[in-house]
């Protein structure tokens, strides 16, 4: 039986982490991750986790703690935002080439300057080449959700890498919703305690993080790769085994109205809920538009993503964050490359929205949609967008 | 070492389980000085010793040598005798 509790994303996270039963948490509040840390910090002087909290000067010590905590075979939990995760940004790269199994939320905000607090990807978007499982939620129950499925992701023997959670800041973060929990029992026994892959133990000592020249450098940086590319598949088991005891199913992506679709809009977080609310409107206009949610941004889903495209005319992809400088957002990259070695021939439109929490409505998403539907040819220019912003 | 191993074949994170690893690299061909002790002069004051990063300087029963498989010539000892009795000289 689950029940349904008040929560907002900030504290579902939480909620989900005291449930997996974390043997460690070393962070560093910052808005608007600092519930997921207060919350945690509750639970501990509550005496409700056996956690060790380890209270750090900052966001680049608080992830160095989890490292080394995670090496030793600990459940490792953290959460950080924005400035936060750009100050972890050199222990990012640390965990995933250790393969520390360490879950983190990220409470997504826009990066300074100018300072501002509210949501965008720009954050995890700046470390999406760090090596980590990245996942996006749609809400508080799906930001609950992956939480506890980060852990059993991460900890696969043949994953052994760190995962990030993604929730927009404030959208997400602070916005309260019912949520279905599980049980503590279900959740213990979804996530029994992490398997020992080895003990730290001085009769028998290992050396970690030892330097490696050229000779070596290179196969650790491929076995990597292949690890996070093969993760997809962990994701997928995963999601079978959390479907089961939840009723609630999950994947790498999730669609909406593409059976009959021309148009379809693909992006990442809290907009896509905005989107297919716009969709069911057009819908029943008789407009034939649909949605990809991609839940897995790293690894890229592509042969998922390619199976929703067949039949698509149109594909609009958002991106909440810029990649200064580069042909188009990064998401928008990703999905152009996908389809550059298919025969696949759908027009492609980029809109980059929302930057430091601005905004996308359903009209707005409406207009979109409505855009692309008239669209003829795809423009020999590239097409991208920037959609809510003052001219 | 000729063979070496292919990048399945490695264990993940480059996690080393066995130890010493490095006694099997030998940094001595970093040098482009090399420390060269004159017997004569050196008071086994030991300093050069704990000074040493390697540690390359080894102690015996009476006298200090410097071990140049792994000495990669910084010079450290040189400047740290206190009679002198450490000149690096250019490796040719
Ligand atoms: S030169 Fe440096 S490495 Fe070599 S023996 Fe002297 S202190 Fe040690
Ligand atoms: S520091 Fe100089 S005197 Fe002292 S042990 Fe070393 S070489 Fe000899």
């Amino acid at each position: 039986m689950q029940k349904i509790v008040g929560l907002t994303g900030d504290e579902a996270v939480a909620y989900a982490a005291k449930q997996s039963s974390v043997d460690v948490v070393a962070a560093y509040p910052i808005t608007p991750q600092t519930v997921i840390v207060e919350q945690f910090a509750q639970y501990v002087a509550n005496g409700e986790v056996h956690t060790e909290f380890v209270c750090v000067e900052s966001e680049h010590s608080a992830l160095s703690a989890c490292i080394g905590a995670s090496l030793t075979g600990a459940r490792v939990f953290t959460a950080t935002a924005s400035q936060g995760l750009a100050l972890m940004h050199e222990m990012l790269y640390i965990a995933s080439s250790l393969r520390c199994p360490i879950v983190m939320a990220v409470a997504n905000r826009a990066l300074s300057a100018p300072i501002n607090i509210y949501a965008d990807h720009s954050d995890m978007m700046g470390s999406r080449d760090s090596g980590w499982i990245q996942v996006y939620a749609e809400d508080a129950q799906e930001a609950y959700d992956w939480t506890l499925q980060a852990f059993d992701i991460a900890e696969k023997d043949n994953v052994m890498l760190p995962v990030s959670v993604n929730l927009d800041g404030f959208t997400i973060s602070h916005s309260m919703e019912g949520i279905s929990v599980l049980e503590d029992d279900a959740a213990r026994k979804f996530l029994p305690p992490r398997p020992i892959s080895y003990i730290v133990d001085p009769d028998r000592p290992i050396t970690i993080g030892a330097g490696n020249n050229p000779e070596y450098y290179f196969e650790f940086k491929r076995q990597q790769e292949d690890a996070l590319r093969r993760s997809s598949k962990a994701v997928l088991e995963t999601a079978r085994k959390f479907g089961a005891i939840s009723g609630r199913k999950y994947g790498v992506l999730d669609t909406y109205g593409l059976e009959d679709a021309d148009v379809a809009m693909v992006g990442l977080g809290s907009c896509m809920g905005t989107v297919i609310e716009a969709a069911r409107r057009l819908r029943k206009k008789g407009a034939k538009v649909g949605a990809i949610k991609l839940w897995l941004y790293r690894p890229f889903p592509e042969r998922e993503l390619l199976r929703t495209l067949e039949g698509l005319k149109s594909l609009v992809v958002l991106d909440r964050s810029c990649s200064f400088g580069a042909p188009n957002g990064a998401l928008c990259s990703d999905i152009l490359s996908t389809l550059y070695s298919t025969n696949l021939k759908l027009k492609i439109s980029n809109v980059i929205y929302g930057l430091g929490g601005r905004d996308m409505t359903v009209p707005m998403i409406e207009a979109i949609y409505r855009r692309a539907l008239r669209q003829k040819k795809q423009p020999l220019k590239r097409d991208v967008r920037f959609v809510g912003v003052r001219e | 070492m000729s063979h070496k191993p292919g990048w399945r074949e490695l264990p993940i994170g480059g996690h080393l389980y066995e130890t010493g690893s490095s006694l099997k690299y030998k940094t001595g061909s970093w040098r482009t000085f090399r420390p060269i002790l004159d017997r004569a002069k050196c008071t086994r004051c030991l300093l050069c010793w704990i000074y040493c990063p390697e540690p390359s300087i080894k102690r015996t029963e009476d006298v200090v040598e410097i071990d140049y498989d792994f000495c990669k010539g910084c010079g450290i000892c040189a400047a740290e005798c206190p009679v002198k009795a450490i000149q690096m000289v250019e490796e040719r």
